[in-house]
């Protein structure tokens, strides 16, 4: 058998005709893939835009400091000088608890899971399959139990650290996977540079792997955080007040927040509440789009090239 | 990442800090302030004990054994030269002598591994310990995303070595590692802003900053143009004044050109088709290359094979 040869004949004629390079050919399916994409992308938006449109031009008329400064009130007759402040301050108090509580617990799990657990061992792996499923658990789920354990067995009673605690218990997994996949993104050359020059495992991930990560755990966490505010139903279970008229004033304290707040108020038939309602969930968004900007400010800023 | 310490031990239990060398800062042999202008010459190997012996050493992975039965002696201030086509295991027994492969989980090393006549794998061997008096420059450039300045400050910072004047020693590793006059106006810059071969002149600066007694080279240039290779193998040769080293490298011309010893290595396939790096012969190097005792050593170096 002689060996193959490549001959100069295998190639496409360049004066044949059909062969010059401006010719195109309609392609069918690339077209209509990329109309099915856009057509996708459209959907999404306008049913976003449609959304916020509606809650802006319902709540346009509260959309004035009253919202933040005025109490709730259960009487129609007193709703012009009515606002969400307890709601607004109970959410706030809400957040801050959740970050207080979730972050380290979060942050820290992670770290082990990555650096520390040898995954070849079942109790790691278990570990590993739960914290993934705990992240489908529904919300209401997680009310329940923390209803049952902390609120009740606990003794915690339906305060704000009941809800804190069982909101960071719902954004728990959210933000181990979150850190994990950060701590996982540092380069394995980094950490075998630092072993190399005499650091010790704990140096290495303080020094090297940690401040490499600190920018995906940053937006990780406050994605989650972002999550915990808009939570309402395990907070419907946990006694969330629908109408108080003063703000919580330590973690012993009833409370409520905003998205029980809108719930209460869009339940009911009066239109001056849909309209209160509306600029509450204004409010709410606004808040939640600020977090949102901080992470992605912080993913730009000091993401890490390598 | 999972980290599997081979053995275990207490913290104060350190042999290997004791026996040989009660203070590496103070360590007469090693002048780190030692210069080009000391160089003298390829000097005629010696044949005192050697600082490192290699006997039946082979390293597993889980069931896979990498590297069967590899004994040699590393030579106190002299340049050995690992080479061998890839998948000779040179990288994994290079990564054996200072214990790197305890990162890697599965890794095992079987035979014993000596240094000043201690065994490396011995129970009450700390790794970290080890690591700190043998160090290591990797294949890619990897310096950490910090400055200069504190790329070469890291190892004395948490080795926590006694440093009278940071300075001084952060200006000495730079101008042992001939990158001082190229960076001594831009030391608050970032590593990683410097071209490759700068990079891994700093990455040998960092090195020898904590002042380790062997430096191990994993293919050290391979990713340099052959300026930066030029370089690199200039400064081998001065540090060798003071440094055992040990190179790992797929350039026979390299190893011929800065070794004083060479190991060739190959890999052999077995009965059941798994392949198994193994030492073929180990000489010094004018021998080896001019008059190789192994013929499969002959048809490496001639180019017949690999």
């Amino acid at each position: 058998m002689s060996a193959p040869t490549l001959t100069t004949d295998t190639r496409p004629d360049p004066s044949a005709p059909g062969s010059a390079l401006t010719q195109r050919r309609s392609r069918p399916g690339e077209v209509a893939f990329r109309l099915a994409m856009q057509a996708c992308l459209v959907i999404a938006f306008g049913v976003l835009a449609a959304l916020l449109a509606w809650v802006l031009v319902k709540g346009w008329n509260r959309l004035d400091s009253r919202l933040w400064t005025e109490m709730p009130t259960g009487l129609v007759s007193r709703l012009d000088g009515a606002g969400v402040q307890s709601a607004l301050v109970g959410t706030l108090w809400i957040i801050s608890l959740v970050a207080v509580i979730c972050l380290p617990i979060g942050i820290l799990s992670a770290i082990y899971l990555e650096e520390y657990a040898d995954n070849t061992r079942w109790y790691n792996r278990l570990l590993e399959l739960n914290i993934q499923n705990l992240a489908g658990v529904p919300s209401i789920i997680f009310g329940i139990l923390g209803l049952g354990i902390i609120a009740r067995t606990l003794g915690l009673g339906f305060t704000i650290i009941t809800a804190a605690i069982v909101l960071s218990l719902l954004v728990l997994p959210v933000v181990i996977i979150a850190s994990r996949e950060a701590i996982r993104a540092v380069p394995q050359s980094i950490r075998q540079a630092s072993y190399a020059l005499g650091a010790s495992k704990w140096q290495t991930v303080y020094r090297q792997v940690l401040p490499s990560a600190v920018p995906g755990i940053a937006t990780g966490s406050i994605l989650a955080l972002s999550r915990a505010i808009g939570e309402a139903a395990p907070l419907i279970v946990l006694g969330a007040v629908t109408f108080i008229t003063f703000n919580p004033d330590g973690l012993d304290s009833r409370y409520t927040a905003l998205p029980i707040q809108i719930y209460t108020f869009i339940t009911r038939s009066q239109a001056e509440y849909t309209e209160l309602a509306a600029g509450a969930i204004v409010l709410l968004l606004a808040i939640v789009l600020a977090m949102n900007s901080i992470a992605i400010f912080v993913r730009n800023r000091f993401e890490k090239r390598w | 990442m999972t980290y599997q310490p081979l053995h275990r031990r207490s913290p104060h239990d350190s042999e290997v800090t004791t026996v040989n060398h009660p203070d590496t800062t103070t360590r007469p042999g090693v002048n780190i302030a030692g210069t080009g202008a000391q160089r003298t010459g390829m000097r005629q190997p010696d044949v005192a004990a050697p600082v490192m012996e290699l006997s039946g050493v082979s390293v597993y992975y889980g069931e896979y054994e990498a590297v069967r039965g590899t004994s040699m002696p590393i030579q106190e201030k002299q340049i050995t030269a690992m080479i061998g086509p890839s998948g000779c295991g040179k990288s994994t027994i290079l990564r054996s002598l200072n214990r790197m492969n305890d990162l890697i989980p599965g890794a095992r090393v079987a035979g014993s591994v000596t240094y000043h006549g201690q065994d490396l794998y011995a129970k009450d061997v700390d790794p970290i310990e080890v690591r700190r008096r043998i160090g290591m420059v990797f294949q890619k450039p990897n310096p950490f995303p910090k400055s200069i300045y504190d790329n070469v400050a890291y190892g004395p910072r948490v080795t926590g070595m006694k440093v009278a004047n940071m300075d001084d020693l952060v200006e000495k590793a730079l101008r042992d590692a001939a990158l001082w006059d190229e960076v001594k106006d831009k030391l608050k810059t970032s590593g990683l802003a410097l071209s490759g071969g700068q990079q891994q002149r700093l990455c040998i600066a960092r090195t020898i900053a904590v002042r380790p007694e062997i430096i191990l080279m994993d293919e050290p240039c391979s990713a340099l143009d052959p300026i930066a290779t030029a370089k690199i193998e200039d400064l081998m040769f001065e540090l060798s004044d003071n440094y055992t080293i040990v190179i790992v490298t797929h350039n026979m011309q390299q190893a011929a050109r800065v070794s004083h010893y060479t190991a060739f290595f190959t890999a052999e396939v077995d009965e059941r088709q798994e392949r198994h790096g193994r030492l073929v012969e180990f000489s010094q190097t004018g021998k080896l290359f001019t008059n190789p005792a192994d013929k499969r050593t002959e048809d490496y170096i001639t180019g017949r094979f690999g």
